[in-house]
């Protein structure tokens, strides 16, 4: 971001959304990919299949706001916590985490007292993502 | 004036429908049932004569845990298995590679070499059921195991009944689980095709579905003509190979998905038995009936399934259900209400059976053959529906065929846009889920959900290295190297496979083999 617009605030949301695991079920993935993008953020999307450590590296090349992981596979509480290890070892504890995908009320929670801000499961509309999105990094 | 109605496929609906609207030659379009073009249904008799099979999909945890899950299902009713498999098996890793990490028996069962295969089924006599195996990328080593597994249990390889779904085209498509380029996989299903036609008469190699590209969102109208579309691209490849098409196209079967829209569903299931064995007559020449026969097996839509008032989801798939009998299924699968939480619990799955078990026996549905047919709406919709998948048809061949448009993102993006698309009429409440945008509850009561042990990655682990330890070391390279020749020199890789797996290689050993020789895939991901 130029100066300008970080002074300004004007700098567009940037969110990474990732795909960490072995599972190809993205049709979630892109649909909050691409209505994050018409509510005017600039959204990367990692394609599938990746590890903890390209999401990292992509989140950190690509200096985002927020990183949104997709997960159907059940392997949530083995990928969420290797992805937000990382991010701290990278000293991106900034960065706004959440996750969307098949993930149990009871494994949520975990997540969330992992440092996981959100978690959106089946049924989420997308309307409700792009304000969480606003406003967990202050621009409600 | 009243807004105008159309199926989710963007097709109009009038108010009323009368007999101008149906085509002018019935003889021609609609027939008899049993008789071409099958319209009607590919037997005479249909369910009066044998009832669909019930083949609900079960897999989890190891494949112990998983065979008495399947000993359950049997001693309930259920006529054939279907077995689900978890990633790293999908994908062709072994239990102890870094890549299963956490990942392992999560959504289906774990199979890392022939000893897990022998175990998943013992005491199933495989001369006696029908086994459906849901693997795509690594089907040849699977069905390699398989066969193994007769082998042992002392069950000629002619006397084998089952299917392996094997539809790579959908993986690129849709469901995005691969392991090598799309050319040496078309190359590794010829093979088992040519192999099965030999010694394994009576397995379907290849089970072409529209499930998954259902699922990962597209209109019914985009599943009918992609899984087609498909279809003829095998029957293409399969022909190049110098395979008559009357020796295979028998033994191809179909995969598709019963969603909410009641109508449009049994007008799509119509409309694919006819576009088939027209094509398959007038273009490919076949002459056996049973080549211009689709047989297909149906799965209600787990994309239609809500996490929330998660009991509504038995009252959705039973319609769905419905829809796929009347749409004249081979084989059902019926969702468990619980799906869009976990894998199902046995009691959930229970229910789901009795789904079927209902339509079966009690709502009389099942004593005349397609009972829908001649109906104005019924018929008229089945023609658009084929008009529609062969106006894709057309788009497809311009493009330069299947292969070209999974290359340049087309069937990607036509599904991401469908999928979109139907997210927004939900949003806006133009489209309404019950429990979802209408009718919610404040106060959401929970369901119990199966928890699968964590105990199971770690004893899979161990599982695999045992073997690695027991076995001949010398005869498992032995094997290996003759699979990496017939990966090279072209020839039929399913001998040198079927002897890898009886020396106990294991499934991630034979993929890397083959991977050295094919590379990988990595798709341009659109959205």
């Amino acid at each position: 971001m130029t100066e300008a617009e970080e002074r300004e605030g004007t700098r567009p949301i940037r969110v990474l959304i990732g795909k960490p695991g072995l599972d190809g079920h993205d049709r979630g993935a892109k649909v909050v990919a691409r209505a994050l993008r018409d509510a005017g953020m600039e959204v990367i999307y990692t394609g599938l299949h990746q590890t903890p450590e390209e999401i990292v590296e992509a989140a950190l090349q690509e200096d985002v706001d927020v990183v949104g992981l997709s997960i159907l596979s059940g392997a949530h509480l083995t990928l969420v916590p290797a992805v937000l290890d990382l991010l701290h070892a990278q000293n991106m504890d900034d960065v706004v985490m959440v996750v969307g995908g098949i993930i149990p009320e009871e494994d949520a929670e975990e997540l969330r007292k992992l440092g996981v801000k959100a978690v959106f499961g089946p049924g989420t509309e997308t309307d409700d993502i792009v304000r969480f999105t606003r406003a967990s990094v202050g621009r409600a | 004036m009243a807004k105008e109605r159309r199926t989710p496929s963007g097709l109009e609906v009038k108010p009323v429908y009368r007999a101008e609207d149906v085509s002018a030659d019935p003889v021609r379009d609609i027939g008899e049932p049993g008789q071409y073009p099958y319209t009607r249904g590919i037997h005479p008799g249909m369910y009066r004569d044998r009832l669909w099979t019930m083949r609900q999909f079960a897999g989890f945890g190891t494949a112990k845990e998983t065979n008495e899950r399947f000993h359950y299902l049997l001693r309930q009713g259920q006529t054939g298995l279907s077995t689900a498999f978890d990633m790293p098996t999908l994908m062709g890793y072994d239990s102890d590679d870094s890549r299963s990490l956490g990942e392992v028996g999560r959504e289906g069962v774990a199979i890392d070499s022939l000893r897990d295969m022998e175990r998943l089924f013992q005491g199933i006599p495989l001369g006696e059921v029908s086994t459906s195996m849901t693997i795509n990328g690594p089907a040849i080593i699977l069905f390699a195991m398989y066969l193994a597994v007769a082998e042992k249990q002392g069950v000629p390889w002619a006397k084998v009944r089952g299917t392996l779904q094997a539809d790579i085209l959908k993986e690129y498509i849709a469901q995005k689980e691969w392991i090598f380029p799309p050319e040496p996989s078309m190359r590794l299903i010829v093979d088992m095709m040519e192999f099965a036609a030999k010694e394994v008469p009576q397995w379907n190699t290849i089970s072409i579905s529209g499930y998954h590209i259902r699922e990962a969102g597209s209109t019914a109208v985009q599943e009918l003509a992609f899984t087609l579309a498909d279809g003829f691209a095998y029957v293409e490849a399969a022909m190049a190979r110098g395979m008559d098409v009357d020796e295979f196209a028998p033994r191809l079967s179909f995969f598709f998905n019963s969603h909410l829209s009641f109508f449009e569903e049994i007008a799509k299931f119509r409309a694919a038995r006819r576009i088939w064995a027209r094509r398959m007559r007038e273009r490919y020449g076949a002459k056996n009936p049973r080549s211009l026969m689709m047989r297909f097996h149906t799965q209600t839509a787990g994309c239609s399934l809500t996490a929330q008032q998660p009991e509504v989801n038995i009252i959705r798939t039973a319609y769905e259900a419905l829809a796929g009998v009347l749409g004249g299924t081979q084989s059902l699968h019926t969702n468990s209400m619980d799906e869009v939480l976990s894998l199902p619990t046995e009691k959930a799955v229970t229910i789901a059976l009795r789904t079927q078990q209902v339509l079966a026996h009690e709502i009389d549905v099942t004593d005349t053959v397609d009972p829908l047919a001649g109906s104005y709406f019924i018929e008229n919709l089945t023609d658009r529906m084929e008009a529609a998948a062969e106006d894709y048809f057309r788009r497809i061949d311009e493009i330069g065929g299947v292969l070209r448009g999974i290359e340049i993102g087309f069937f990607q993006r036509e599904i991401a846009d469908a999928a979109y698309r139907y997210q927004q009429e939900i949003d806006h409440k133009e489209r309404l889920i019950v429990g979802v945008n209408a009718f919610v509850e404040e106060q959401e009561e929970r369901i119990p959900i199966l928890k699968i042990d964590p105990t199971v990655e770690r004893s899979q682990r161990d599982a695999v290295q045992a073997v690695r330890q027991e076995r001949e070391q010398a005869a498992v390279e032995a094997a290996l190297e003759g699979v990496r020749e017939a990966a090279l020199s072209g020839r039929n890789l399913m001998p040198p496979i079927l002897d890898a797996v009886r020396a106990y290689a294991t499934e991630g050993e034979i993929v890397r083999t083959m991977r050295a020789v094919f590379g990988s895939y990595r798709e341009a991901a659109v959205f």
